[in-house]
């Protein structure tokens, strides 16, 4: 963290979080290495007129850094505030705005990127790519090492939350030494893998039982509920029942026509490939038997979930 | 005119009732009626609520039983829920408001028209008040079979069962109280296997026939596995468009009738914290109540396709009972043509199966989906 010269306007936009509290918390501490005071507005409890209060000359002069948090929550008065404040000359203080995205308080977005504030974007870390390419930066931050099987078994131990993968990766990086590679994340994070619901059904959906299993037991083991499971299984199967039966087309048209994206209609084209239409009729029953179980018909939902993806995995192979 | 003539086709549970209302030791303080929907439960209670109020014992003319017949005597309070349950909270009110002498009549009654829909701890909440009754306070509770209330609410009332009225009475009385002609009362009837409700619905509403008529219709259009999830999709939206046409109004109104007596202001883009609470409240209980609502349409249609099954079923084994869908007679011969009686059973199977899931909360396209797929036709039999 290099604490560079305190720039007198800046804007962090995104909606990721830790990429927002890092930024800020730069400028916090480069202003405060300057001498500044540092005075925190939340957007959400502001009361009108005190960003101005505190953006005036203090009597014992020295410089002040404002930090507005959540400017896309915030009230009108504190745009109102923020407008006037931006337009008149700033003696001696430092503005630092967070704005999680949207179109709220995108005036004072524009006002802010005109008069040529520092920009910092957070952009949201959702696909696993995404989440790939901030473990990498991470570790080429910390000026260290890491292989692309070290990554992606990261990403599968603790990617479901980023602040989670942040901490795990200053972890590695303060308790290892030389490269890192699967072998040391496992040492860490060694038999967790978080599986979502998609990756249970995109398993089962492709006949794969022994993964579609295994998924579905990390699922269980970290917390995810059967409900949604069962939930995710039951709309994939419905989609690839709708593209096989809906033929030909392009499948931008056959999106539009379906209320599904492009790329579900390519992936479900791929998989009802190998399906028969009473191969997916007996898949989507037993998913129907298993929602009904879980929700209390039956005793055991996990077991209920697992029958239904044999029961999937049967009727694929069956046709 | 006596309070009992909109009860039609239970001639002994009238009898029943009536001899309680005349003989003082024939008198009891809890009854649980029972009887399929739509057979009169809560027409049965709210009679024989009157009668107990009249001085004549039920001449059905007077103040006394008038106000009782519609509801609105000081002394008969009626309960019933919109949502999905009745909590116990409701009913620890009601066993406060059962220990009071009756105002201006001679009982005070308190009629549950959803006993079935008590949670348990609600039901609990009830035990006592009905076991050491307070004198002059008659607990009427109504439910679709004895297995509907908890065993101790059972042991604790008597049991008044009612039968599925005749067509025929059920004809009679649309006639009669709602002035619809002949024919068309007598095909109501039938079609709505004797629910009195349904039937006049379907006498009096072209839409609802309309749509009678299109889930019949689906029994024979299903023949590939897309076509069943089509069906399903059509099914579970036809429940859902008539819900929200039919609540979104009421939604409004009480919305801005709340607004109105918080004193907030409609057009405020934020309403204050202690308003937002109260509506969000509000917004609770009308999402559940627009659950229930879908639930009972879609229960509503999958009762009408059900009958289909059943004509085929009699017709496939020669039985001589009356069909319910004369009217849609090349469905039902096709139908009895193509399946066999297992299979036709097994139809039918499905679709109690459906039923009963989507009442255990999966969601309705996934139960519909998983009955449709077991409708499948061979072939098409629309040509």
């Amino acid at each position: 963290m290099t604490a560079a010269a305190v720039p007198s306007l800046a804007l962090v936009s995104g909606p990721e979080e830790v990429l927002v509290e890092r930024a800020v918390a730069r400028f916090v501490t480069a202003a405060k290495a300057a001498g500044a005071d540092v005075i925190r507005v939340d957007a959400t409890g502001y009361e009108p007129g005190s960003l101005i209060l505190h953006a005036s000359p203090s009597l014992f002069g020295g410089t002040k850094c404002i930090v507005v948090r959540g400017l896309h929550e915030s009230p009108d008065e504190l745009q109102l505030d923020l407008l006037s404040l931006l337009g008149g000359p700033l003696d001696d203080v430092s503005l630092v705005v967070a704005h999680g995205g949207g179109m709220k308080g995108k005036k004072v977005i524009d006002t802010l990127k005109k008069l040529g504030a520092d920009v910092v974007d957070c952009p949201a870390i959702k696909s696993d790519r995404d989440k790939s390419d901030f473990v990498m930066k991470e570790f080429a931050r910390a000026r260290r090492k890491i292989t692309s099987d070290g990554v992606r078994a990261l990403v599968e131990a603790v990617g479901k939350d980023v602040r989670e993968l942040a901490a795990a990766c200053a972890q590695l990086v303060a308790d290892t030494e030389g490269t890192i590679d699967d072998a040391v994340v496992d040492t860490y994070h060694g038999g967790k893998v978080e599986a979502s619901g998609f990756r249970v059904a995109d398993a089962a959906v492709a006949g794969q039982a022994g993964e579609a299993l295994r998924l579905l037991r990390h699922a269980i083991a970290t917390g995810v509920d059967p409900v949604p499971i069962v939930a995710v299984l039951a709309s994939q199967l419905r989609q690839l029942i709708k593209v096989g039966a809906a033929g030909r087309g392009s499948s931008a048209q056959l999106a539009k026509t379906l209320g599904m994206a492009p790329w579900q209609v390519d992936r479900a084209r791929r998989a009802v490939a190998h399906w028969s239409g009473d191969g997916l009729a007996v898949a989507l029953q037993a998913v129907a038997a298993a929602d009904f179980e879980v929700k209390g018909g039956g005793r055991d939902p996990v077991y209920a979930v697992e029958r239904a993806i044999l029961t999937i995995t049967r009727a694929r192979a069956g046709h | 005119m006596t309070v009992w003539r909109d009860l039609v086709g239970q001639e002994p549970t009238v009898e029943v009732l009536s001899h309680a209302v005349r003989t003082e030791g024939a008198m009891t303080h809890a009854w649980l009626f029972t009887g399929p929907p739509g057979s009169g439960r809560s027409t049965a209670a709210r009679a024989f609520a009157a009668a107990l109020q009249c001085p004549q014992g039920g001449c059905g003319e007077c103040r006394e039983c008038r106000t009782a017949l519609d509801g609105s005597h000081a002394d008969v309070k009626v309960v019933a829920t919109e949502g999905l349950s009745i909590q116990v909270r409701d009913t620890r009110d009601l066993v406060q408001e059962s220990a009071l002498r009756p105002s201006v009549g001679r009982w005070r009654v308190i009629i549950i028209e959803d006993a079935d829909r008590l949670t348990e701890r609600a039901a609990d909440a009830l035990l006592k008040a009905l076991e050491e009754p307070t004198p002059r306070t008659v607990w009427m509770l109504c439910a679709p079979s004895l297995e509907d209330v908890i065993i101790t609410i059972r042991s604790r009332s008597r049991h008044i069962r009612l039968r599925t009225p005749p067509v025929q009475a059920v004809a009679e009385l649309l006639e009669r109280r709602d002035g619809v002609d002949g024919p068309m009362a007598l095909h109501a009837a039938r079609a709505a296997q004797s629910h009195i409700g349904l039937a006049r619905r379907l006498a009096r509403d072209e839409g609802a026939r309309i749509r009678r008529r299109d889930v019949i219709a689906m029994a024979t259009r299903i023949v590939g596995v897309g076509d069943a999830i089509d069906a399903a999709a059509d099914l579970a939206q036809i429940a859902d468009e008539e819900s929200t046409a039919s609540t979104a109004e009421r939604d409004a109104a009480e919305r801005s009738r709340l607004l109105e007596t918080l004193g907030a202001d409609p057009t405020a883009r934020t309403q204050p914290p202690h308003i937002r609470s109260q509506l969000a409240a509000l917004e609770k209980e009308q999402k559940t109540r627009a659950t229930r609502h879908a639930r009972d349409m879609v229960d509503r249609s999958l009762v009408d396709l059900m009958s289909v099954y059943r004509d085929a079923l009699v017709l496939r084994l020669g039985s001589t009972v009356d069909l319910i869908n004369p009217d849609a007679m090349d469905k039902v011969r096709g139908l009895s043509a193509v399946f066999s009686a297992e299979q036709l059973l097994g139809c039918l199977d499905a679709i109690t199966e459906a039923r009963d899931r989507i009442n255990a909360n999966v969601p309705p396209l996934l139960a519909l989906e998983a009955m449709a797929l077991q409708l499948r036709v061979p072939r098409d039999l629309n040509h």
